[in-house]
């Protein structure tokens, strides 16, 4: 056997150093959309890796529902102040104010998909022509589909029948006026790959990712956190659980998973013989079998 | 953990309806255990939903609701699944022919290809337009499937003269490893685990050829290629001076103290050093992502090639190009285009329109005025600059293009050059 073999993560490594790449040389504007979660922490190390030693060229942008994890806002502040990385942040609450938007009402209400106008208005706003997300093939049947270089129409809309074809390596990110790019350079990973990755790099995580004490509900068949933004539905408990989150959205609807794994190689262990999905725990993918098709169309994440 | 350190393997699948492409890419992903029971809930009811008495594992890969609707897959998706040996990327692509454009992209990146046969008909027209295609896009593997032996009888006698013909068909491809094997997709027979309904069979399963097959050879580890993606000047107080090129290696194998020349300056330096992220690299080839820095200070920029001083590729601005047109607009001569190679973006012009390819005969068809939808053709295209080029049969990377409409920035086609 010879020696030119590279590992399965240093070649998703290299792959997605490379999407990031030519998103820098390709556009005007890019940036990352930065949730705070685990994925968007893998896509952040990863800019830093490609550019080195110089800083990001880009900035992040954060879409804060109001709703956040407070981990999660201090985990953000933390990352890039240690960067050195501009951020810019749009607020739901900024667009509910202003009647762009309307809150949902009732015990399920969410925030989730508020966030689509608020993440269009702000891409618009700084004229950002690429922004890269932490969106994996692997998470959901409509994301299977995405290109790398995902094209969104002036409406910031995707048309999932008439997506570019995307040969070799060779990315085209051309593009009228108006129009941007979505682009997700860790298509390729899994959620075990992204846990491998973070271990072997040695990333940190906001704590929520391992096992900790939290009061919590169960909502059909889902573990909420309790918390100001959730109306308790009767006859539901708050508990305190020992839990951990495989995902990192809106406490709101986040779900969390029973767990003891405190450290990596626990959650590693725990992943490789977990029998659900990561999104299984999610709510807003439970409100139909087409509910990311047709959040993605309108221009979400 | 034993997860770590495997390697990658891309493959991609085609196939028409009722092939059994879906349910051999379900029986892949069930019977390695990447099912998660969520998934497997949603399949169990929709396969209820449906009227049906078995549980349904080809609708594991159904994705879009145009798809659902109409019973058909009609873009690319791509599924995961690792087993402890390797990790895998499978590029499901639709098998009709007007999802050539669809199946050429699969093909694109792909190591492997399963190429999949209904055992009760035999070759068809779409066996010879996926086995063109895997070749056409010099995919180095194919793993031929006989499907559906249950439905035979398991029968050798109808397997040897499927594995003929085929043979006899693929004499005049370019596929330097073909296997064959007979399998049952719907109940498991030699896909992961051995049938016992087929003991003259002495060959392996598809997984063990999968987890097995070698592909570590099949880089050009001779001609040494790296486009330049971007330049990387820090301008901080630590880095006042440094200038690395960042890119992925294209071919070949560099090595830091390495005589190199760029293009198209043609100015000779030696690599100073490799690295990514601070960390030094001895030894960088296909298909890492490096930063390099030279000794000499040479002012190379994006779209320019740094390559071995002895080594150089073709540089040029006439291309002949086999392209798969891919826009529903038709294309002529005379027509003006983009073209994007590796990190390189010109205007360029269609020069001549040479033949078509009857994808089903392999037969040529000369005298052409225009070349439509999933055609595959022969064209002569001249670049607006100088571009530095392999053959796409020494180097898929430095050998391919896409082709991009000027006015509406869509990729139209995707050419290998000659």
């Amino acid at each position: 056997m010879s020696n030119y073999v590279i590992s399965h993560l240093k070649e998703l490594e290299s792959e997605a150093i490379y999407v990031i790449r030519e998103v820098a040389a390709q556009f005007e504007n890019p940036a990352i959309l930065f949730s705070g979660g685990k994925d968007s922490i893998v896509l952040t190390h990863l800019a830093k890796k490609a550019f080195f030693p110089a800083k990001i060229p880009f900035p992040l942008i954060h879409i804060d529902t109001g709703h956040n994890f407070p981990e999660t806002i201090a985990f953000r502040d933390a990352l890039v102040e240690n960067l050195g990385v501009r951020l810019i942040v749009g607020l739901v609450q900024e667009a509910i104010d202003k009647g762009r938007v309307r809150e949902e009402n009732g015990a399920d209400a969410s925030r989730n998909s508020l966030q689509i106008v608020t993440l269009l208005d702000t891409l618009e706003t700084y004229k950002v022509d690429a922004a890269m997300g932490g969106a994996r093939r692997d998470e959901e049947k409509a994301r299977a589909k995405e290109r790398f270089f995902s094209h969104r129409d002036e409406f910031g809309q995707w048309d999932p029948k008439n997506q570019r074809p995307e040969l070799w390596n060779l990315f085209n990110g051309r593009q009228n006026y108006g129009e941007h790019f979505r682009v997700f350079p860790i298509s390729n990973w899994t959620e075990m790959d992204v846990w491998e990755y973070i271990k072997q790099e040695n990333i940190d995580l906001p704590s929520l990712y391992f096992s900790h004490q939290r009061d919590c509900v169960q909502r059909d068949g889902a573990i909420l956190a309790n918390s100001d933004y959730i109306k308790l539905k009767e006859n539901e408990k708050v508990m305190p659980m020992t839990v951990r989150y495989r995902t990192c959205g809106d406490m709101t609807i986040t779900g969390a998973v029973e767990s003891t794994a405190d450290s990596l190689d626990k959650i590693i262990k725990e992943i490789a013989t977990t029998r659900t999905t990561e999104r299984g725990g999610r709510a807003d993918d439970k409100r139909a079998v087409t509910a990311m098709e047709d959040r993605k169309k309108q221009g979400y994440f | 953990m034993e997860y770590q350190d495997i390697e990658l393997l891309r493959f991609t699948t085609a196939g028409s309806v009722d092939d059994g492409k879906s349910t051999l890419i379900g029986r892949l992903l069930y019977d390695s255990k990447s099912i998660f029971q969520d998934q497997l809930q949603a399949v169990e009811e929709s396969s209820r939903s449906k009227g049906y008495d078995y549980v349904d594992l080809s609708l594991l890969t159904d994705g879009l609701k145009s798809e659902r609707e109409q019973g058909i897959t009609i873009d690319v998706a791509y599924r995961y699944f690792a087993t402890p040996k390797r990790k895998f990327i499978i590029a499901d692509t639709p098998g009709h022919i007007q999802y050539t454009r669809n199946m050429v992209t699969g093909a694109s990146t792909a190591n492997l290809a399963i190429i999949l046969i209904d055992a009760r008909k035999g070759m068809m027209e779409q066996t010879h337009r996926h086995a063109f295609i895997a070749s056409l896009l010099r995919i180095p593997h194919a793993i031929v499937c006989i499907n559906k032996m249950d439905l035979v009888d398991y029968s050798e006698h109808i397997y040897n003269d499927i594995v003929s013909s085929f043979k006899a068909f693929s004499s005049k491809l370019s596929i330097k490893d073909i296997q064959f094997i007979p399998i049952s997709a719907l109940h498991g027979d030699n896909v992961v685990n051995r049938s016992k309904n087929m003991d003259w069979y002495a060959g392996s399963t598809l997984m063990y050829h999968l987890e097995n097959v070698h592909i570590s050879s099949d880089l050009n580890l001779v001609d040494c290629r790296f486009a330049i993606q971007s330049v990387i000047r820090p301008h901080t107080f630590d880095y006042q001076d440094y200038r690395g090129f960042a890119g992925r290696i294209d071919g070949g194998v560099f090595k830091p103290g390495d005589r190199v020349k760029s293009l198209p300056s043609g100015f000779i330096s030696t690599i100073k050093t490799i690295e990514l992220n601070g960390e030094e690299i001895l030894e960088a080839f296909s298909p890492m992502s490096v930063t390099i820095t030279l000794e000499d200070d040479i002012d190379n920029s994006r779209g320019d090639m740094i390559v071995r001083e002895n080594n150089v590729p073709n540089i040029g601005q006439d291309l002949e190009v086999l392209v798969s047109w891919m826009s529903t607009k038709p294309i002529q001569t005379r027509t003006k285009v983009i073209i994007k190679h590796t990190t390189n973006v010109c205007v360029a012009i269609i020069k001549e329109l040479k033949y078509k390819i009857d994808i089903n005969t392999l037969h040529r068809i000369e005298g052409i005025d225009q070349v439509e939808m999933n055609d595959i053709a022969r064209m002569s295209i001249r670049t607006s600059k100088p571009i530095f080029y392999d053959s796409y049969k020494r180097n898929r990377q430095t050998g391919s293009v896409i082709i991009i409409d000027e006015q509406t920035n869509e990729t139209i086609g995707a050419g290998m050059i000659i």
